[in-house]
């Protein structure tokens, strides 16, 4: 089965997502707050990732900036900041660069490594992407941190995989379903700029029905 | 809750509103008479007869800044609405919901209960407040006939019985609303609500009031994704804000009546600021309407607690509470629409 082009979604909503099912479901399927979130919190951000892409060539390895990639099979599409061909004798043939490559996300994260596995979960699902695009297998990819200023391997497990199919499908289901989850709070929603549209608050709140009551009653 | 911006008032009738950057340009006899940035502002009310330039309000609506013209005496003109923005989801349930006669009517019984809740609290503040100075037995009997109808409403079987039970309810409000004027009594009275044109000064002041926090509503529902012009208890007229209609009536009596009543009862606004038509239709005067206006925005930025998501917000911010909360229900996250009380 291949997702139609309309219907494919953001590989970035995966760090939503996984921080808050609602959160994303506010952003991608209620869309109304896309713009709102998105100029406060990735402006710039976006701006570098919607530079054109960029090749640029050191010993063995030439880089490509801002590479789009897209999956028919899962429906997701997106932007690589990084993608990093090395020469390899066992990667795939490019005629453009003359070689044999072997084929490395790399993706820059303004923080530091977080408690979840969002951002692995987005490179894996770039990782797929440039699988489909380029029919080759990715066993590793590369996290950059601005805060920490170092590269982490992350090595794109089987698990890793399943975990990343699992979110995008969910992700689809909802989406079909125009379904925004229930809130449910947690520690998260205090650092959660969706927090003013979302309403956590209802979540411990009482039934409307008793709310109303409580005031005719009185 | 969100961040509440500036609204931006445009008194004078006869000038020109354009764009320069990301600033207001203000024109008068080709001569620039004023500038505003634009970052800070939520609004724009025009009560010019110029307006503004297609420029400007391309850029207001790409910044989420509403946009709405009055006439110079403050009758609702147009509203600049862009592209339509939001979630198509939401609309279209907001349109299913609107055809169902039995959740037009759930959500329809909830603002009814909130406006009378909240015409039975104002008369009682009144009654405690000034147990000296206003008829308490009268006042107390209509707040009791008030309770009554609360009452009956929960059970109230369709929007026909529904709006019954609205009316008669105005009826015992305004028949107490005279009594609420405590001082410059012989300038001030009221006999009755009429608008088309206000016959007294006290209308004129009601109308004015219902039309800017009418806008407040539509532009808060416009906010969060909601269509203003499709109601639950108002039915859909061409060029009317149905759903703002409904909502403004649980908001009529904490927001717009006490606000009006405190303006005459402090001398903030006196005989003389009114003009009288040959037709005996009555309207504030320009120096009057922007004394009021101030005075508006000064009783935005007071705070309350919202009574039903216990958080402090400004009064600003209640008719955009409330629109959120029945964007919320109308997706499902709330068993019923909880409608604002106040007391």
């Amino acid at each position: 089965m291949a997702y139609n082009e309309d219907d494919f979604l953001m590989i970035s909503g995966i760090q939503h997502f996984i921080f808050c099912r609602r959160q994303w479901a506010l952003i991608h399927v209620e869309q109304q707050w896309e713009e709102n979130y998105f100029t406060i919190d990735g402006e710039q951000k976006h701006e570098r990732v919607d530079n054109p892409e960029i090749h640029e060539k050191r010993g063995n390895t030439i880089s490509i900036r801002a590479l789009r990639v897209k999956s028919k099979v899962l429906g997701i599409t997106g932007k690589c900041d990084v993608v990093e061909l090395r020469k390899a004798d066992d990667g795939i043939y490019m005629p453009q660069y003359g070689g044999n490559y072997s084929v490395i996300p790399v993706e820059y994260k303004r923080g530091k490594p977080k408690e979840n596995n969002s951002d692995k979960l987005q490179m894996m699902a770039e990782a797929y992407c440039l699988e489909e695009m380029l029919e080759t297998h990715i066993d590793k990819g590369y996290l950059f941190y601005f805060e920490t200023k170092r590269r982490e391997e992350v090595i794109l497990t089987d698990d890793l995989r399943q975990e990343m199919i699992e979110s995008i499908e969910e992700m689809h289901s909802y989406m079909n379903r125009g379904y925004t989850p229930k809130v449910r709070t947690g520690k998260k929603c205090k650092t959660c700029s969706l927090r003013n549209i979302c309403l956590p608050v209802l979540n411990n709140q009482r039934s409307v029905k008793d709310y109303i009551q409580g005031r005719i009653n009185e | 809750m969100r961040q509440m911006l500036n609204v931006l008032f445009v008194t004078k009738p006869e000038v020109y509103m354009g764009l320069q950057g990301e600033t207001i340009v203000v024109r008068e006899d080709n001569k620039t008479i004023a500038r505003y940035p634009l970052h800070n502002l939520e609004g724009i009310v025009c009560f010019s007869n110029l307006g503004a330039s297609p420029a400007l309000m391309e850029k207001c609506v790409q910044n989420n800044i509403s946009i709405c013209f009055l006439t110079p005496t403050g009758r609702f003109r147009a509203r600049v609405i862009g592209e339509t923005r939001g979630n198509v989801l939401l609309r279209k349930k907001q349109y299913r919901v609107s055809d169902m006669e039995e959740r037009c009517l759930d959500i329809s019984r909830n603002f009814i209960i909130g406006k009378i809740y909240n015409e039975k609290w104002q008369l009682e503040r009144y009654i405690r407040q000034y147990s000296l100075r206003v008829p308490v037995e009268e006042m107390k009997l209509a707040s009791g006939r008030l309770s009554k109808y609360l009452t009956e409403i929960t059970e109230s079987e369709n929007l026909d019985q529904l709006r019954g039970y609205e009316g008669m309810a105005q009826t015992v409000y305004f028949g107490s609303f005279d009594p609420m004027i405590l001082n410059q009594k012989s300038d001030f009275f009221f006999h009755g609500r009429n608008k088309r044109p206000p016959e007294d000064r006290v209308n004129s002041l009601l109308s004015f009031a219902y039309t800017l926090l009418t806008n407040d509503i539509a532009t808060a529902l416009e906010t969060v994704g909601l269509d203003p012009y499709v109601g639950f208890m108002h039915q859909d007229r061409p060029g009317r804000a149905s759903l703002a209609s409904d909502l403004i009536e649980e908001l009529r009596a904490p927001i717009a009546d006490r606000f009006v009543l405190s303006l005459i009862n402090r001398k903030q606004l006196k005989s003389n600021d009114f003009e009288i038509n040959e037709n005996h239709s009555v309207y504030i005067t320009d120096s009057a309407r922007r004394t009021f206006i101030n005075a508006w925005q000064k009783n935005k930025q007071e705070q309350i607690t919202h009574p039903y998501l216990n958080e402090k917000i400004p009064w600003g911010l209640v008719p955009y509470a409330q629109a959120l909360l029945l964007a919320r229900y109308i997706r499902g996250d709330v068993d019923q629409y909880p409608p604002f009380f106040w007391k």
